[in-house]
């Protein structure tokens, strides 16, 4: 069982409840899509499973291991195998690809060797393996700030396929490139899933991705789970039940339709 | 409703904050200048104007005789010297000081959307404390204290210069560490990296160039403060500033002087040069 979550919830230190009684399990090598509307939770149940946000009810496993009540060495040891793609990836504007994506693997090398490789980077073709997975190879030795959106996006996807994390969690993974582009980009996740048996949960805005790319389609709606359904058998009136504000889009005098959402991916 | 809301929404907000704090800033300075007994008119005074005009005078021209030239020259060199070594110590304390010191390679914060438990933070307060100890004491303090120890020399100046610049150099940096971006550190730190590399990844990218023009400007910093501590014999440029104003040596006062102008000069071409170089 790569991730059990029994009962979880979580309240933000400002009182605002974004989980409540979350019950999820998913096996080794299984993929699931999580889809909803914007502010479902779906970005703070992937942090949830990524140990940067800590339950405030229920348990949380993963990989086997309850993170929480581990001693602070082996946690660390945990997060090495669990790799989370970023939305807009976090990596400073004047770092080289390079290092942005031999980062992923700091928590497996040892000290030196990371520090070492600040220096001169020690596995330059492993980075460009990752990177020309993902068509960037000749962005190897360029600085991130020279990079585009979608293309920081694919660096940020480079890092976890380095890492060789055995629970890749992806967060909008694909949300600032063109349609083709995210179809080819899911498609070397769930291959990379595949290939080495790894677990791969993503969340995505676009639907028709998440229905084309995974065999498990979880929604997620007002910070509980609306239904955890196999592709195939994803109705037309759930995902209509699941969106049910941003389809109808009634705009009442009283409240102002709500503003496009806009996803802004800074260039670094 | 529409228009009820906008003429209510068009009062700045941050309006009267600021014009309090600008009274209270007024408030505040006007006793300090009385305090101080600060008086401009003093300085015209006749009397006084003579005696400065009469020093002032004597420094032209600049003393360039072959002998003070060489004399001038090894000061000079001693005063770099004093100034770059005890940068060099005081780096050697600001650098573990300000990693300990600073919340962002905290671990216990990244679950807690960047706040530190409070046992962590407690931990990083003796740091803080001892950062805080040694900048308080002025370097002219230490100095007074290290000629009565080791006697006079520039051994005084430098252990002077490391111990208050490696307070000030630490609290700095600590702070630049918490300016920049801390995202690309906390997503290192939850991927399991080690905090000392989750520093160089994710951190030093960002903050390189700030804290590398803080420490060259800090250098300049000593280079004078390196000159001040002369005065009370911790060797360079001061000691000598201070014979030739003993002997009323106007011309190899502004000799020195000079000499002062073209390495804060260089300090800021190199600060400028280097900044260049890192973004």
């Amino acid at each position: 069982m790569s991730v059990r979550l029994t009962g979880v919830g979580l309240t933000h230190a400002n009182g605002r409840r974004a989980l409540q009684e979350v019950d999820l399990s998913v096996g080794r090598g299984e993929r699931l899509a999580i889809i909803g509307p914007s502010g479902a939770g779906k970005t703070t149940l992937l942090r949830l499973l990524a140990t940067s946000l800590q339950p405030s009810a229920g348990r949380v496993e993963l990989l086997g291991a309850e993170p929480w009540q581990l001693a602070a060495g082996a946690r660390r040891r945990l997060r090495a195998r669990l790799g989370l793609i970023h939305q807009s990836p976090p990596l400073p504007p004047r770092q080289r690809v390079v290092t942005a994506v031999l980062a992923g693997r700091l928590g497996q090398w040892p000290l030196w060797k990371g520090l070492l490789s600040l220096l001169h980077p020690l596995d330059p073709a492993g980075a460009r393996d990752a990177l020309a997975r993902l068509d960037l190879a000749d962005k190897l030795f360029e600085r991130c700030d020279q990079l585009s959106g979608g293309q920081l996006q694919r660096v940020g996807i480079a890092r976890v396929l380095y890492q060789q994390a055995e629970l890749i969690l992806a967060d909008e993974p694909v949300s600032a490139m063109d349609p083709v582009l995210a179809s080819h980009t899911l498609g070397v996740l769930s291959r990379e899933a595949e290939s080495r048996g790894v677990t791969l949960l993503a969340s995505l805005h676009a639907v028709e991705l998440a229905l084309a790319h995974f065999p498990r389609i979880v929604g997620v709606r007002d910070g509980r789970i609306a239904f955890d359904l196999p592709a195939h058998s994803v109705t037309p009136q759930a995902l209509d039940a699941l969106y049910a504000n941003e389809q109808l889009g009634q705009p009442s005098p009283a409240s102002p339709a709500p503003a496009p959402q806009l996803v802004t991916i800074p260039r670094c | 409703m529409l228009s009820a809301s906008a003429t209510s929404g068009l009062r700045d907000p941050a309006a009267l904050p600021r014009l309090v704090l600008t009274v209270l800033a007024l408030a505040l300075l006007w006793p300090g200048l009385q305090l101080s007994e600060l008086n401009l008119a003093m300085l015209l005074d006749g009397d006084n104007a003579a005696t400065m005009g009469s020093f002032v005078g004597a420094f032209w021209p600049p003393e360039h005789g072959d002998e003070f030239l060489a004399l001038l020259g090894r000061a000079t060199l001693e005063t770099l010297a004093i100034a770059t070594a005890g940068m060099a110590l005081a780096w050697l304390i600001a650098v573990p000081c300000a990693l300990l010191a600073t919340r962002v390679l905290s671990v216990s914060a990244l679950a807690r959307g960047g706040r530190p438990a409070w046992w962590a933070g407690a931990l990083r307060w003796p740091v803080r404390l001892l950062l805080i100890v040694l900048r308080s004491i002025p370097e002219i303090v230490w100095a007074l204290l290290f000629v009565r120890a080791v006697g006079l020399g520039p051994t005084a100046g430098v252990l002077a210069i490391a111990i208050t610049y490696g307070g000030m150099l630490g609290k700095v940096y600590a702070e630049i560490c918490e300016s920049v971006d801390p995202r690309p550190a906390r997503a290192l730190l939850a991927a399991g990296s080690p905090r000392l590399a989750a520093f160089a990844y994710g951190v030093l990218p960002n903050a390189a160039a700030e804290m590398l023009s803080y420490t060259v400007y800090r250098w300049e910093c000593a280079i004078r403060a390196s000159v001040v501590m002369g005065f009370v014999g911790a060797g360079g440029l001061g000691q000598q500033i201070d014979l030739s104003m003993r002997m009323f040596a106007g011309g190899e006062v502004a000799s020195m002087l000079l000499t002062f102008f073209a390495l804060v000069l260089l300090a800021d071409q190199l600060s400028r040069l280097l900044r260049n170089r890192l973004t």
